[in-house]
């Protein structure tokens, strides 16, 4: 029983992870209807933003506060992400929006081989270990829950809390939900339909680099390919949970984190991801749209 | 495979015209909670053109997607009797097999053509099944037999015919979606007709045509009935109905309110009051009042 | 009159000034932490940092400069150039053709026989290998496996992002059956084409009622599932060490390339040993299946079949309420595409003689999609074009050694191939959204036979 809810736990820290990213992906494809690939390569250098900030501060201030430190990471990284997703948006998106549907997928996958071997071009293709950053364990009979755990997923909560506030509560999220419901209706009502969108890219991009810099700190490695696996993974959270909704995409993450800790606990590890995917084809035929998607009526 | 139903009857009637060719029967569809259609019951008659009228969102393309297999109804049956006196349960086909076994085609309230193939090309598409056959399900024909060359040519030249009916043997080798709207919703019924039905569905065929192009399309319609299709139309346009149809049967709110010529349709006061749109207890004052006009 | 574009407006450089500062800006932030700051380990393995400022000012240089001039002057001449057209009133559809492109599929043909002869009368006989395997070869496997998706995408309008699975069935299939049952590569080509059909029709069946997105989605999943299954299945596939010592292909069991062989290629005609003749007759061999490849997709979009994947492609529903049955209509499709894919992945394993999961990452199936989206869906010749442009281009990259001269000996063109070949899909598609050819040629007519123009055809949706 310990042993289940140690996984447990384990695959909610995992889940938190992968629903940040997959927010990112839910809300680009509801509001544009465009598969963002390279997304998760804005993950990866969220991940490599907060590295690099991460050696600098720490070889100016060796005293500095872990809890300052891990700020600064995080606000440096959401800058960054912000604003490259916001640019590549501009440069590779925005021009393509409204012409054939897979211009942009292209332009996007285009995106996410660029990004990854920018990133291996200018910093090494090795793997780049940093120490733990924080260390302390708690202990309760068998289970052990540690503090970078509790960062993670508090973090996940109050961001996710923020973030339902301004889609359902503020202006922004209004002129946002307007947008994915239609485009040029929300133009003619006077919505900015240009700046939304890169608003909506820049909110993706930066719960996308507190996803990253959650992964360094849980794993203490960054590498140029992290964009990949867990793109594709924090994808197919967005899908099972029912691509275009937000609870959605949380409730897919965390599926997906829970599939993934439990299947190599009680299973075989080498298999998880083979587990995680037979899952998403096997909801994908009972349920077209995913978890919580909306279902497609078919106008005839 | 074929259910048969009623057989004794309908071989018994079967050549001749003005026997039933489509029969609804307690027809039911359930929206979630809400009852769009509501135990509705009519026969088409063979070589006529029915049309089903009523105002907007009284059910009426629910009905259209019950028959041609779209919606699965909640309750009710279909019966499609074809002219050898086949039947087919409508309600037990799936979509496609509605149009490859019992012959039933239709068109689309919102156009549905195939813009990027040409309009020849769509006229093909439609005669899929034979030439699926003829081509020995692609082998054969993949091998360049003569059986597919002469199939195709005689699948070119009824295109080339219903073409010339529809008026668009010009415009054959451009796109479909570079044709004007009249032009599209008569390359849809000449597309309807290229599966060979003996049931041909229209779903408000006359909506957004201007005079002239309405003229067209009931002079098409006339001659596809001449050809011995059945039509079933739905329209809201009353004149349009009234212009063409033999028999109209009225639908309001799921239910049907009247069934008959279209003299008897317009005037009866359920209809009139139907379309003016007023409370269930005016209309004895309607009927009132057309009695008095009449008297007058 | 005074505000003419003609003559470059105080107000038009303020703006490109005003652009270019903002693009230096914008890449200062983008760049300051990726390019200005370099991490690495140093001896004992920890991770330092420097800076590389000189560097970084190159890069916000070069988007300033670059806005500036696009801006100011690029921009201004296209306008120019345009209104003058429009004003002159010529249309850019030009009818008649030059006599190259009027005879470009012949003349393409005749080049491609020719091509290994060439190489070889040029290059020598050990100097041909480079261009007959490395450009020749490796570009006519993604011409077949672009062509083979292109009846899934391009026709049938089904968007698969899995479709290196079906090249990875076909690859271990041959490795496997060769290996266990001494099959001959002319044996298991077809039967290799055959499994990765069926794999085509098991993996298609369950996500035919996916729409869209939500197919691409399910297809990479089983792409990903069949590679993992290859890397963790280690009894049969020997797992990421692959399977080595594949046999080679022989001429109809005639001749063998085999250096042992009594009836070696090279022996029975007293030639040089080299493994160049090898190599010129697989090009021959990859050759053939290319043209089998185009001449099946030909003929399949004038019958039925092919009809009836395009107007899938153009609209299911209208498709069903003609009597096609779109099931088994989509599992052709999915079937025959697969076959393709199958029969370029034994011939990928007899080539290499060597297979493992390595080759089949997902970034295979971008590439090939690309491909195909680039190359215009649904044009062969279009997808031809853009296999040579992308793979062949990218290839290049690794003979161009005398950029070593300019940017040092450090320099390893290498590493920048994959970042050159992403640049070039975003810029191939932002100027051509429809690909190289975006015009469809029809499959029947009654008087002429007319191009249509990309923006009547649609994507597809499932």
């Amino acid at each position: 029983m310990e042993y289940f809810i140690q996984q447990l736990i384990n695959g909610l820290t995992l889940g938190s992870i992968y629903g940040l990213v997959a927010i990112g992906y839910t809300m680009v494809y509801g509001i544009i209807g465009m598969i963002n690939f390279a997304h998760g390569d804005i993950f990866m250098l969220g991940g490599f933003a907060a590295l690099i900030i991460f050696l600098i501060l720490t070889s100016f201030f060796a005293g500095i506060p872990v809890a300052l430190l891990l700020l600064v990471m995080l606000v440096v990284g959401m800058l960054m992400t912000g604003l490259w997703n916001w640019t590549i948006e501009r440069v590779a998106y925005r021009p393509l929006r409204g012409s054939f549907r897979l211009a942009p997928l292209i332009t996007a996958i285009g995106m996410s081989i660029v990004l990854s071997n920018f990133i291996q071009v200018t910093q090494g293709p090795r793997n780049k270990p940093i120490p733990q950053l924080v260390s302390d364990t708690y202990h309760f009979g068998a289970i052990t829950i540690s503090l970078k755990q509790i960062i993670i997923v508090l973090l996940t909560v109050v961001l996710l809390a923020a973030f339902w506030y301004i889609v359902n509560k503020t202006p922004l999220g209004r002129a946002q939900r307007a947008t994915e419901q239609d485009r040029k209706m929300a133009a003619l009502l006077g919505v900015d339909v240009d700046r939304t969108i890169s608003i909506t890219f820049i909110m993706g991009a930066a719960l996308a680099a507190v996803a990253g810099t959650m992964y360094l700190m849980y794993y203490g490695v960054a590498s140029f390919n992290d964009g990949f696996i867990p793109g594709v993974k924090a994808f197919t959270a967005a899908v099972l949970g029912g691509i275009g909704s937000l609870p959605g995409a949380v409730l897919g993450g965390l599926l997906i984190g829970l599939i993934e800790s439990l299947w190599s606990a009680y299973f075989t590890i080498a298999y998880k991801d083979v587990a995680t995917f037979a899952i998403l084809a096997f909801v994908l035929i009972f349920k077209p749209t995913g978890i919580l998607g909306r279902p497609e009526v078919e106008k005839v | 495979m074929t259910p048969q139903v009623d057989t004794q009857t309908n071989t018994m009637t079967s050549t001749m015209t003005g026997d039933t060719i489509l029969k609804v029967e307690h027809l039911s569809m359930k929206f979630g909670g809400l009852m769009a259609i509501n135990d509705f019951s009519f026969e088409a008659r063979r070589g006529e053109i029915t049309a089903l009228i009523g105002p907007n969102g009284a059910g009426k393309t629910t009905v259209f997607n019950c028959i041609t297999g779209f919606y699965k109804p909640t309750m009710g049956m279909v019966t499609l009797i074809q002219r050898d006196g086949v039947s087919h349960l409508l309600e037990r086909l799936r979509d496609f097999e509605i149009t490859k076994i019992a012959k039933v085609a239709r068109t689309f309230q919102n156009i549905r053509l195939f813009s990027g193939l040409t309009v020849l090309e769509n006229l093909l598409v439609a005669q899929h099944n034979a030439l699926m056959k003829a081509s020995g399900y692609t082998i054969l024909g993949l091998l360049g037999l003569p059986a597919y060359k002469n199939a195709s040519k005689a699948a070119i030249e009824k295109a080339r015919y219903w073409l010339e009916k529809a008026e668009l043997i010009d415009r054959a080798d451009d796109p479909a979606g570079d044709l004007p709207y009249g032009a599209q919703r008569r390359l849809e019924i000449a597309r309807a007709m290229c599966t060979g039905p003996e049931l041909l569905c229209l779903d408000e065929p006359a909506a957004g045509l201007n005079p002239r192009e309405s003229a067209a399309l009931n002079t098409l319609l006339h001659s596809i009935r001449d050809e011995g299709v059945s039509i079933l139309l739905i329209e809201h346009d009353m004149s349009v109905v009234m212009e063409i149809s033999d028999h109209v049967v009225v639908l309001e709110y799921g239910q049907k309110i009247s069934d008959g010529t279209p003299d008897e349709v317009k005037n009866d006061p359920k209809v009139i009051a139907a379309y003016l749109g007023v409370e269930d207890d005016e209309v004895e004052e309607v009927i009132a009042e057309e009695l008095d006009g009449g008297a007058n | 009159m005074t505000n003419s574009p003609e003559t470059g407006t105080p107000g038009l450089m303020a703006k490109a000034v005003k652009e270019g500062i903002f693009a230096g800006l914008l890449a200062l932030g983008m760049f300051i932490l990726f390019v200005g700051i370099e991490t690495y380990q140093d001896i004992s393995n920890a991770l330092v940092w420097r800076t590389r400022w000189g560097l970084l000012a190159i890069f916000v240089a070069v988007a300033a400069i670059g806005r500036f001039l696009v801006v100011g002057f690029i921009k201004p001449h296209i306008d120019r150039r345009k209104l003058a057209k429009a004003k002159s009133g010529v249309l850019e559809i030009s009818e008649e053709k030059g006599f190259f492109r009027q005879h470009f599929l012949k003349i393409a043909l005749v080049g491609l026989v020719l091509y290994p002869v060439a190489a070889v009368m040029l290059a020598g006989t050990q100097g041909s290998l480079k261009y007959v395997d490395n450009f020749g070869i490796q570009i006519l496997i993604y011409v077949m496996l672009a062509w083979g998706l292109n009846i899934v995408v391009g026709l049938a309008g089904l968007l698969d992002l899995g479709y290196v699975a079906f090249y990875a069935v076909g690859a271990y299939s041959y490795a496997l059956l060769s290996e266990h049952f001494g099959l001959s590569f002319w044996i298991l080509l077809p039967l290799a084409g055959i499994l990765s059909a069926m794999w085509g029709i098991i993996l298609g069946f369950p996500v035919l009622r996916l729409r869209g997105d939500y197919l691409a989605i399910v297809t990479l999943a089983f792409g990903e599932i069949i590679r993992l299954v290859l890397i963790n299945w280690t009894d049969v596939t020997k797992g990421t060490f692959g399977i080595s010592g594949i046999p080679k292909a022989s001429v109809f069991g005639i001749w063998s390339f085999d250096v042992g062989a009594a009836n070696n290629f090279t022996k029975a005609f007293g030639l040089p040993m080299s493994s160049a003749y090898y190599k010129i007759f697989l090009f021959y061999v990859i050759l053939a299946l290319c043209l089998l490849t185009a001449y099946v997709t030909i003929r399949l979009r004038r019958m039925p079949i092919g009809r009836a994947w395009e107007a899938l492609r153009e609209d299911e529903i209208a498709c069903r309420s003609l009597g096609i049955n779109t099931v088994t209509t989509k599992l052709t499709a999915f079937a025959i595409g697969a076959m393709f894919g199958g029969f370029a992945g034994s011939f990928f394993a007899t080539r290499q003689g060597f297979v493992s999961p390595e080759s089949f990452v997902f970034l295979e199936s971008a590439v090939i999609l690309a491909i195909v989206v680039l190359g215009g869906m649904g044009s062969l010749t279009g997808i031809a074009i853009a296999a040579v442009v992308m793979v062949g281009g990218t290839e290049l990259l690794r003979e161009m050694s005398f950029l070593k001269l300019v940017f040092g000996p450090d320099f390893t063109p290498e590493l920048y191939r994959m970042l050159l070949f992403g640049l070039a899909m975003i810029i191939v598609m932002l100027f051509k959204p429809r690909g190289f050819v975006g015009s469809r040629e029809p499959t029947a007519f009654l008087k002429e036979r007319k191009a249509i123009a990309g923006s009547f055809t649609k994507e597809g949706h499932g």
